[in-house]
């Protein structure tokens, strides 16, 4: 096992893909000079030059949409979006060229296309850098959706999702990029299933993301009163894997699920419907959810704190099902 | 360079390529009268629009691509999934809704797709086209391909963000692009003047460094020539925007009353139907006959009863079919879908008393 930080595991991944296949090719804003909003491919234009590090206009739906057109056309892009806020610019591209074509066209075409983009609150920027907003992309037939949490999982999701033959959308929380963490040896098998980040057997606390952390921070505070919950982390939010999620409900009976999105609509929604259609019999107390305040983020410390899940949140909602109190 | 004010040609007509030509829009109009009459018929529905009065455009500018070119296109698009080799059937048979038609009857008549003659569609969004086309163009480039990917585009697609910054974004990457815009004067039901400041839209290129040209759209001949040339300009590397000047003497889709334009207008333009035009002067330079032109009649009607014929003959896509290729298949998985994809399965094999 070493060491290493989310954004070095994240550029890892793409200095593999890179090298890996002649095909792949990354492009964005400041991808290049800049070496990427957030630091992933600082270098990259030296080793691999322009035609492979294309820094792109400020043009969300053209770059995303040339990118389509080049995953058609039989190259293996990888098209960064710095923020989720700024990928409703290329919605259009998303929702009614990448996730249609295949199916539009009985068949005939693919879309190899991987996009990556930053998500997330917690760093005081506001309400048009901050949202989560994956679920949008989840709910869209066509695509696939994924949530690296881990340094593990942020090293080799992207190769992965280069084996795969339809787009996929990768949300990477921006408050992950500097965490260290434990870089597994044994890569994970594939993009699909859930993985249980802490076992219990009291309450099923079902995540992805930036907020896996809290969730595993509320875990050990609830370890200390003696209620063991254990940690699902989703890991791919389109297809979900409910199944991992209703085996655990089915120990635990009771599901807590913790998602930075807000709650109308939400992922979160979409987990507790798969509970009451799968599990609902297995349940003993109704299913709750730990979603973001439905309000704009504000910018102010104090604000964004109370907006956002926090352990101590999560901690209050598990107790509120198991029937205890702190 | 403005190809409007290049003067006729001198050079003769050469007989096969006129018969080509207007053979061509020929099939184009009959095949779509009969679109029309079978949407009044209820064999297709949906939203259907007629490229009538725009032929000589498909015809003319697809005659400057090879095969090996790639073609983007727009919703108005039977005439140019057609020129471009689209069996008659396969479009047919997709506005039917069947599984010959060219798209499996998923798309219908806005999303006619062929991959093996490098028909990306059938886009139905404005402007949604243009980057597919740079980003199809890149692909070909950084693989090295002699290849040029045409764009068509309508009037109304100007007013999209996605047309600036494509046209940016293929002029800084120097991507073999041909920009094809046809104007036929109405974004829907709002005219030129009424959605665009500037309405020499040829005249947005220099904006972005992008060579132009502007062409009379109702002219098969000057269309040909005019996008010949603007495939070199591209093949040589770099973008290129050909605007044709032309008009739709239909309505925009089977629902429009038309209270937008006067009668008057859409009789004046009638007047320049590029088939007629041509027709007129072929056999006033006596390159064609009058016979020829019944003969291309015939075979024109004959193919479209033939394309008719195979649509009736299609069968229906099976409804278990009906998620197929939302995802591509993957090994090992018959289902084509990633796995766990499902809905929960029922729980109600397991209910149990409340405690």
């Amino acid at each position: 096992m070493s060491r290493i930080t989310y954004r070095e595991a994240v550029k890892a991944g793409l200095r593999e893909a890179l090298i890996g296949d002649p095909h792949v090719f990354l492009m964005g804003e400041d991808v290049g000079r800049y070496g990427g909003a957030y630091a992933c491919s600082k270098g990259f234009l030296e080793e691999f030059g322009p035609e492979r590090i294309r820094d792109t206009p400020l043009c969300e739906s053209t770059f995303v949409g040339a990118g389509i057109g080049a995953a058609l056309g039989g190259m293996r892009p990888i098209v960064e979006v710095m923020t989720v806020n700024f990928s409703l610019l290329a919605l259009d591209q998303i929702v009614n060229n990448a996730a249609t074509l295949r199916h539009m066209s009985g068949g005939q075409f693919s879309v190899p296309l991987v996009v990556r983009m930053a998500t997330g609150g917690g760093r005081q920027l506001a309400a048009q850098h901050s949202h989560s907003l994956e679920v949008w992309y989840a709910h869209v037939p066509g695509i696939q959706v994924v949530a690296p949490a881990t340094v593990t999982d942020a090293r080799h999701m992207l190769g992965l999702a280069l084996r795969e033959p339809d787009p996929v959308f990768i949300f990477e929380h921006a408050l992950l990029y500097p965490m260290e963490g434990e870089l597994d040896e044994s890569p994970p098998a594939d993009l699909l299933h859930a993985a249980i980040r802490r076992p219990g057997n009291d309450v099923t606390v079902v995540t992805y993301g930036g907020s896996l952390w809290k969730c595993l921070q509320a875990a050990e505070t609830l370890a200390k009163s003696g209620v063991e919950a254990e940690v699902i982390d989703l890991r791919s939010l389109r297809p979900l894997d409910m199944p991992t999620v209703l085996a655990s409900v089915a120990r635990t009976h009771r599901a807590v699920i913790v998602d930075e999105g807000w709650k109308t609509c939400s992922l979160a929604a979409e987990i507790s419907a798969g509970i009451m259609e799968g599990g609902f019999y297995d349940l003993d107390a109704p299913v709750a959810r730990v979603c973001s305040i439905e309000a704009p983020m504000p910018y102010a410390k104090h604000l964004e704190d109370a907006a956002l899940p926090q352990p101590e949140g999560i901690v209050s909602a598990v107790m509120n099902l198991v029937g205890r109190h702190v | 360079m403005n190809a409007l004010e290049t003067p006729r040609r001198a050079a003769p007509i050469d007989r096969q390529h006129a018969l080509d030509l207007l053979y061509e829009m020929k099939r184009i109009r009959r095949f779509e009268e009969k679109c029309a009459e079978l949407y009044s018929a209820g064999h297709i529905r949906g939203f259907l629009h007629l490229y009538i009065g725009e032929e000589a455009v498909a015809v003319g500018a697809l005659r400057a691509l090879t095969p090996d070119d790639a073609v983007v296109s727009t919703y108005r698009e039977h005439g140019h999934a057609l020129v471009r080799g689209v069996p008659a059937g396969a479009v047919m048979a997709e506005m039917y809704g069947k599984a010959n038609g060219c798209s499996r009857g998923r798309g219908g008549s806005m999303h006619l797709f062929d991959a093996g003659r490098r028909l990306y569609g059938g886009n139905a969004i404005v402007g949604g086209g243009l980057p597919l086309a740079a980003g199809l163009a890149l692909a070909d480039r950084m693989q090295n391909r002699p290849v040029v990917t045409a764009c068509f585009f309508g009037d109304g697609a100007v007013a999209e963000g996605e047309f600036h910054e494509s046209m940016n974004l293929a002029a800084l990457w120097k991507l073999p692009v041909l920009f094809l815009c046809e104007n036929n004067r109405y974004a829907m039901g709002t005219a030129l003047e009424r959605h665009q400041a500037q309405t020499d839209i040829q005249a947005k290129a220099a904006g972005y460094g992008v060579p132009a040209a502007a062409v009379d759209g109702m002219d098969v001949l000057a269309v040909e020539e005019a996008a010949r040339t603007a495939v070199s300009i591209v093949r040589a590397g770099g973008p290129f925007l050909l605007e044709a000047r032309t008009y739709r003497f239909r309505a925009h889709s089977m629902y429009d009353a038309e209270l937008y334009r006067p009668k008057e207008e859409v009789e004046q333009w009638k007047q320049r139907d590029p088939i007629r035009l041509f027709e007129t002067r072929l056999l006033a330079e006596a390159i064609l006959t009058p016979e020829d032109i019944a003969a291309l009649e015939v075979r024109a009607a004959a193919d479209v009863a033939e394309a008719v014929a195979f649509a009736e003959a299609g069968p229906w896509e099976p409804v278990e079919d009906l998620t197929r290729d939302v995802y591509t298949p993957r090994a090992g998985d018959s289902s084509g879908r990633p796995g766990l994809n499902t809905a929960a399965a029922s729980d109600a094999d397991k209910r149990r008393p409340r405690p």
